[in-house]
């Protein structure tokens, strides 16, 4: 990272600025990975890549609300990405059509988010950063609230490790174990929005799903064990997350669809050196 | 006191009632097995004494802290989750090595713990959910269909452990069958279910039919027995339909009318 920092420093010229900016934007996408690593695993083994989708989409909504009634953009994607998360999961607890309903829903929230930003000239030219993320552009308060939303995700599936894989494996073995399965599901439903209010500056609203799955997916061709993959996920994000980073100071090209670009980049490696060694 | 006790149990999926008034009881080392055509309520029946079903009318008694084992139907684990036989045997509770190879041992899968779950065939499966059962030292072993797919001998070979387990742990068992007819013989009570009790009785040890032994061979060491079903009580009056209890062999109707009188 340093000698990035020096190259881009002998070429503009302003020292601390670029070196402070740069640490922020790794140290941001470093934090993402600690949340979107272990969650993204259990978001590829309980196939909830759409739900996650729906829940990412409805941050737009959220950045609507949040301009509308002043509050932090934070705060109101958090709020709206948790309605749509609890939606949804209610929604399949009461056995509809997932494929369906998700499929409304995700694009929906997008659909009215997007029309409900457009009333606000002044977002307007800005509204690619929600879309795509804006790294470069984290602030000290932004690292914060990235770096403690990450800590309570980790946090939260750390606490419940044992009992959300065998809710995993099988919901009425975990019940007979004397768990409940749909608590279970409440804990990843709250660490998913989490993630999203955490991961909307960085990644930007459409890719939030990529960053959950690509890494746990590319980390899956590597490990022999749930503890493994998720931790895999976590260096794999993480090392996205910087050479997404690099790419976009490079080729000036967005920070959020580069870090995802370096993830399926990882990913392509992964599954030809995992089937190489036999564990996929 | 029973270890589990159902008593007038009625459980609804939607607006339809799957069970209807049953009663059963479960004492200390028992094994009790439960057979019915499909879509009678067997699976439904175990997940509503396991509390994972909620009760529609009637109750449902256990044990204070009593402790069940439960072996699902069928564990489907996706290539995509990386999990080793090990590794599953500490969920949710951890166990230590030494536990986990004994119970592995127990169960024939013994040094097979480095195998990828996904990776088990059916009858290895099936045994890697009963190890994990095991572990919980349960009181009451409750397995659902759990020779489905396995092959006549793999069936007699999977009755014969839990008659062991049985015998060793002194834990009673409670076991959904999809054979209507071809029941494990040491079953001290088999239960016909059809939305209802339908019959109740002892299995008879087929390793002396000569009719079984020409159709399967002399393999099962007399683990699987026959049941002879006897709906003659009184859900349908004798004198309404002379035939509906006439059963021959193999080819069991199940057609007797519900007609419950009050």
């Amino acid at each position: 990272m340093t000698i990035t920092a020096m190259t881009i420093l002998t070429t503009t010229g302003t020292i601390i600025m670029l070196d402070d900016f740069l640490v922020r934007a790794a140290l941001a996408g470093v934090g993402l990975a600690l949340a979107t690593g272990p969650l993204g695993a259990f978001v590829v083994w309980r196939r909830m890549a759409y739900f996650g989708d729906a829940t990412a989409h409805a941050a737009i909504l959220g950045v609507a609300l949040a301009l509308a009634t002043s509050l932090p953009i934070t705060l109101g994607t958090l709020v709206v990405a948790l309605a749509m998360a609890l939606t949804v999961a209610g929604l399949a607890a009461r056995g509809w059509a997932m494929d369906t309903v998700l499929g409304v829903l995700a694009h929906s929230a997008l659909a009215f988010g997007l029309v409900a930003i457009s009333f606000f000239p002044a977002v307007r030219n800005d509204l690619s950063s929600y879309l795509f993320g804006d790294i470069l552009a984290v602030s000290r308060l932004d690292l914060a609230l990235i770096w403690g939303g990450a800590a309570l995700v980790l946090g939260l599936i750390a606490w419940r490790w044992q009992a959300l894989l065998t809710a995993t494996l099988n919901e009425d073995l975990a019940h007979a174990s004397g768990l409940n399965p749909a608590r279970e599901r409440l804990v990843l439903v709250l660490a998913l929005a989490l993630t999203v209010a955490v991961a909307l500056k960085i990644v930007g609203a459409l890719l939030i799903a990529a960053m959950l799955i690509i890494p746990a997916a590319a980390a899956r061709g590597l490990a022999r064990s749930p503890e493994a993959m998720a931790l895999g996920a976590v260096v794999l994000g993480a090392a996205s997350s910087l050479a997404g980073l690099q790419l976009s100071l490079w080729q000036d090209t967005p920070a959020g669809p580069s870090i995802i670009v370096a993830a399926a980049a990882f990913f392509a490696a992964s599954a030809v050196l995992g089937r190489l060694r036999g564990t996929v | 006191m029973s270890l589990i006790a159902a008593s007038h149990l009625c459980v609804r999926h939607g607006p339809t009632e799957v069970l209807h008034d049953i009663s059963l009881a479960l004492e200390k080392g028992e094994i009790v097995t439960v057979v019915g055509p499909n879509g009678s309520g067997k699976s439904t029946l175990l997940r509503a004494l396991l509390g994972i079903l909620p009760a529609a009318g009637g109750r449902i008694a256990r044990a204070p802290g009593l402790r069940i084992g439960y072996v699902p139907q069928r564990l489907m684990i996706d290539r995509i989750l990386p999990i080793t036989l090990r590794r599953f045997l500490s969920l949710p509770v951890r166990v230590t090595d030494a536990a986990a190879q004994a119970v592995l041992k127990r169960v024939g899968l013994e040094g097979q713990g480095g195998q990828q779950m996904a990776a088990l065939s059916g009858g290895q499966m099936q045994r890697a959910l009963l190890a994990r059962a095991l572990l919980a030292e349960p009181q009451v072993l409750m397995l659902d269909e759990p020779t489905q797919g396995l092959d006549q001998q793999g069936e007699a070979a999977f009755y014969r452990l839990i008659e062991e387990v049985r015998a060793e742990t002194g834990c009673a068992i409670l076991m959904v069958s999809h054979d209507l007819h071809v029941v494990m013989a040491a079953s001290d009570r088999v239960i016909c279910l059809n939305g209802h009790v339908c019959c109740e009785g002892t299995p008879q040890v087929v390793s002396d039919a000569p009719e079984y032994r020409a159709l399967f061979g002399l393999g099962t060491q007399g683990a699987l027995a026959l049941y002879r079903h006897e709906h003659d009580h009184d859900h349908a009056g004798p004198t309404e339909d002379p035939h509906a209890h006439d059963h021959h062999g193999h080819d069991h109707p199940h057609h007797h009318g519900h007609h419950h009188h009050a």
